[in-house]
């Protein structure tokens, strides 16, 4: 019984959002609501459990001192401190008149979000502008007549898409620059290459939800 | 203790030069040109290192690229901007709105990619603004509703936006952020008071003079979204154009873009800006030229830096081929 | 016995879940009724009414909406400035403003109309100083009454009927080739490159006595390549235990993070070595994508894992992962069917599984028939998807030519 429960839950719900692909009559639209708000409430109880969890691993490496163990301790004070200016924040705004949320303008969570946590993401994306220049360095190379074609298009592309492209080719008729071709392979050549993979990958997950819907594959409930 | 030494070399230099420099820093022309120059030549440096038979290692290639993307923020360049095809439609199917029409602006991105989508989000909400649009923001990340703060703030510090005396609930309304991912657009398909029952300044959804009517999608008369990831761009094709027909127009990261040309191609996006150079060419078609048409001339370098560096690569191949 | 339980089990479910469903919410009635004792100043000028005013029911929903439409008025460029629906339930109950439109805008929905309710429209044609709340009902402004329409729900969205057709063929097919290769007959698959390494990459972590990552994506369990991840994550911790190579997989969703202990335990059963899995091999970083890539990189870069598994859901994140565990001198074997991320993942990886591959690699590495079936299935799938596309071509070619004006595109495109 504790495996069927499980393939059964999976089976209904999964047999409700087809249907109500294609019967806009109640009751399919509903569940399909019931079913999509059912997701969103466990999905935010989940959130405890990964906070736990990795609460537990710092504080394990820090009670430890094993390798590395003043990172466990960072995050233990980040997290702790962040939570603790939040809830002061919202605390104090509720004596505001009209109260505030923590994560309105001009809070000291509202600080933190601008003045830590912005630069720092920022920074970590502002890295992939390094990693694709390192990355096309090492591996970019007109290895063979395939690698050099793409190796081609891959130039126009990226000269093509910024103005210094039709700066380099001025001397050409404007419908000639280098910026048309660019378009011309982002609009052709690219685009047929995306919908061969949209349509695959299509494919691929039909064939992978069916076989969940239908319990072939139980391995995501039960590992076999 | 050695581990330490760079960076508080690093440090200690950022911190040098943002108190010694003065600001706003600006380099003049004949400067500009002489600092292009030299990158240029360092490239050619390193190309002549390579056919002696150095391998140039990644930290190198990194320096290029940071001095090719920090320095030309502070030359003034102009550089001709091409309008693109997916650019120009965008603006088009805008520009047949007529004033006083509905859109719906969802902000489907956090802070990381700010950078890259918050010029064009600024530049559009100007221009709706400018058209007199009434705009209803909504974000499917949480930080989303709070980057649309910061585009009005952009839009409002506009002089012919500020003198038209925007109110919030009228002109223009901030939903604010909803969990649920894909799941809330389905549900804004039917009622959009169900995802939202009151705005981000907590008034009830009927008591907003501009969603008095809006009932869901076919009350909107143009949905733009700006999107970093998932749920984004993708998801309001797939539910809200397929399912709802809306009419759905779309900022994406440079890296996103190319993904989101199938939906083009196919009518389901009316047109899109693809990075930070499509967010230049929308600055440009609506007459405002702003951050991200000043960003070109950096990305300019560094595409060239890259294209350098493949180049480079490829004779260290070439070379080594020869030698075999 | 099974079959009864099960049937009772779906009967009780559908009944709990029913009941919230039968609780159907009321009409909400809103918006100003048209008082009309108010008389305002009437314009100096009203324009002329909108004319031809139809209300027809939605089709292919869920009922509770009707569509209308109208000619605009002939002083849509000059006088009018919106337009104002006003709704009866007839009976002599009078008309309310249920919306608005732009001027030059000539339909509107009514989301509000309920079911299988009766209901009259008319449009004013609204001019410069105009009041909303005058006597719409007797201006010269306003259009003719429409009704009694009602709305109803429908039980089959036509507009599909194509993705029907074509999902029942794909889904007929997969099933059938299941029952063939269920039935003993080997099917032949092409081998995919990157799932014939996994099995190497592990022993290349044994050797090294270095530590394997397993990292499966930023989405949480309700994306399909999350799921099609963790029977994967199952077999690389099974191999990984029979090599006795210790396994760390760090998650970005406390349900991932549930799921993936499920099926690294299972694994290690599998290889005979339970007592060895320690849960916490499989932890919770942080649900924040930079968080999560540097919280990685940072592991990467201090640990020298001698493997790392990428599938999944990827993002920006794709790079600034691979080039970090590129640097640090691992194998790494990815696999995601983001087509924006492909690009990064083959140029940093070793290996690749693209789009649909990383579906099928369960089914590659478990060689379960039933599983291998399925991919022959997706490959029919293809055909049927080629086919269209050829006939389409085709069809549409000679549409233009002939001028016949069909449209065959038509058929193919979903409402």
């Amino acid at each position: 019984m504790k495996r069927e429960i499980p393939l059964i839950i999976t089976f209904i719900a999964g047999t409700v959002f087809v249907v109500a692909y294609f019967v806009p009559h109640s009751p399919f639209n509903r569940a399909e609501s019931l079913f999509n708000d059912w997701f969103a409430i466990l999905a935010a109880f989940a959130i405890w459990l990964g906070a736990l969890n990795l609460l537990k691993i710092c504080a394990l490496k820090v009670s430890r001192r094993s390798k590395d163990w003043y990172l466990g301790f960072v995050i233990i004070v980040g997290f702790f401190v962040t939570v603790a200016v939040g809830a002061y924040d919202g605390v104090v705004g509720l004596s505001n008149v009209p109260a505030t949320a923590f994560r309105d303008p001009g809070t000291n969570f509202d600080w933190i979000y601008r003045n830590v946590y912005t630069p720092l993401s920022a920074t970590m994306f502002a890295m992939l502008a390094f990693f694709v220049a390192s990355a096309s360095y090492r591996a970019f190379r007109a290895r063979n007549f395939q690698a050099t074609l793409l190796l081609l298009a891959g130039f126009l592309v990226m000269l093509g898409r910024v103005p210094v492209g039709d700066l380099i080719t001025g001397f050409l008729p404007p419908a000639y620059q280098m910026s048309q071709w660019a378009t011309w392979i982002m609009d052709f050549p690219q685009t047929a290459g995306q919908r061969a993979i949209m349509i695959g990958i299509a494919l691929g997950i039909i064939s992978t939800s069916l076989r969940v819907i239908l319990g072939i594959e139980r391995s995501r409930l039960e590992g076999e | 203790m050695k581990k330490l030494i760079a960076p508080v070399i690093i440090v200690v230099v950022i911190l040098l030069l943002y108190f010694v420099v003065p600001k706003p820093l600006e380099f003049s022309p004949v400067t500009s040109t002489i600092i292009l120059s030299l990158i240029g030549l360092a490239l050619v440096a390193m190309l002549i290192l390579t056919i002696a038979g150095k391998m140039i290692g990644r930290r190198t290639v990194f320096i290029f690229i940071a001095v090719a993307l920090t320095l030309p923020f502070m030359m003034n360049f102009k550089m001709p901007i091409r309008i693109t095809p997916e650019v120009q439609s965008l603006y088009d199917a805008l520009e047949q709105l007529p004033a006083g029409s509905k859109v719906l602006a969802a902000y489907d991105f956090d802070p990381p990619s700010a950078p890259e989508l918050q010029p064009m989000a600024d530049a559009f909400m100007t221009y709706a603004f400018k058209k007199d649009l009434r705009v209803i923001i909504m974000g499917l990340w949480p930080q989303g509703p709070q980057q649309a703060q910061l585009s009005i703030e952009a839009a409002l510090e506009d002089k012919e936006v500020a003198a038209k005396n925007l109110q919030y609930g009228v002109d223009y309304v901030n939903l604010g952020f909803q969990a649920g991912n894909e799941f809330v657009i389905q549900r804004m398909g039917s009622a959009f008071r169900g995802m939202f029952a009151r705005d981000s300044k907590d008034t009830p959804y009927d008591d907003i003079p501009l969603l008095k009517g809006v009932e869901n999608f076919s009350n909107i008369d143009f949905v733009m979204n700006f999107s970093a990831g998932k749920p984004g761009t993708q998801e309001w094709v797939q539910i809200a154009v397929d399912r709802f027909g809306v009419t759905l127009g779309a900022g994406n990261t440079a890296v996103q873009a190319p993904g989101m040309y199938p939906f083009l191609k196919g009518g389901q996006l009316v047109g899109l800006l693809g990075g930070m150079s499509g967010g230049a060419e929308f600055e440009l078609v609506t007459g405002e030229p702003g951050k991200a048409a000043g960003f070109m001339l950096s990305q300019s370098c560094a595409h060239v830096v890259v294209i350098a560096f493949i180049l480079i690569g490829n004779v260290a191949m070439l070379l080594a081929r020869k030698k075999k | 016995m099974y079959p009864l339980r099960s049937a009772a089990l779906i009967v009780v479910l559908l009944v709990l879940t029913g009941l919230p469903l039968a609780a159907q919410s009321d009409i909400p009635i809103d918006s100003a009724v048209v008082d009309s004792a108010t008389v305002d100043s009437v314009a100096p000028f009203p324009p002329l009414p909108p004319t031809n005013l139809e209300a027809v029911d939605v089709a292919n929903d869920a009922g509770g909406a009707l569509s209308l439409s109208w000619t605009l008025s002939p002083d849509d460029a000059s006088l009018v400035t919106k337009y104002l629906i006003l709704r009866s339930s007839g009976d002599g109950a009078p008309f309310a403003i249920i919306g608005e439109t732009t001027q030059s805008q000539n339909n509107f929905t009514d989301n509000n109309a309920g079911e299988n309710k009766d209901f009259y429209y008319r449009v004013v044609a609204h001019g410069e100083g105009d009041v909303d709340t005058l006597k719409l009902t007797s201006q010269a402004n306003t259009s003719a009454v429409v009704g009694p329409t009602h709305s109803t729900a429908q039980w089959f969205h036509w507009g599909r009927l194509n993705v029907l057709i074509g999902l029942i063929a794909v889904c007929a097919a997969i099933l059938a080739y299941i029952n063939v290769a269920k039935s003993g007959k080997e099917l032949y698959i092409r081998k995919i490159a990157g799932i014939e390494a996994v099995e190497d990459a592990i022993g290349r972590a044994t050797e090294m006595g270095r530590k394997i990552f397993y990292i499966p994506g930023i989405m949480d369990m309700d994306d399909m390549q999350t799921i099609a991840s963790i029977p994967i994550l199952g077999r690389v911790a099974e191999i990984a235990a029979r090599n006795e190579t210790f396994l760390d997989v760090p998650v970005s969703r406390s349900l991932v993070m549930v799921t993936a202990r499920e099926a690294v335990r299972d694994g290690y059963a599998r290889a005979g070595r339970p007592d060895a899995f320690n849960e916490d091999q499989v932890h919770y970083l942080t649900d924040d994508q930079f968080g999560y890539a540097a919280a990685i990189d940072g592991m990467v870069v201090r640990e020298k894992p001698a493997t790392i598994f990428y599938m999944g859901a990827f993002f920006a994140e794709s790079l600034i992962l691979a080039e970090t565990g590129n640097a640090a001198g691992a194998i790494q074997i990815a696999g995601t069917a983001m087509p924006s991320q492909l690009p990064f993942f083959v140029t940093a990886c070793d290996y690749t599984l693209i789009g649909e591959e990383l579906f099928a690699a369960s089914a590659y590495l478990s060689r379960e028939p039933k599983l291998l079936g399925s991919l022959k299935g997706q490959d029919f799938g293809k055909g049927l998807a080629l086919l269209a596309i050829v006939l389409g071509i085709i069809l549409e070619l000679l549409d233009q030519a002939y001028d016949l004006g069909i449209g065959f595109l038509r058929i193919l495109s979903i409402e």
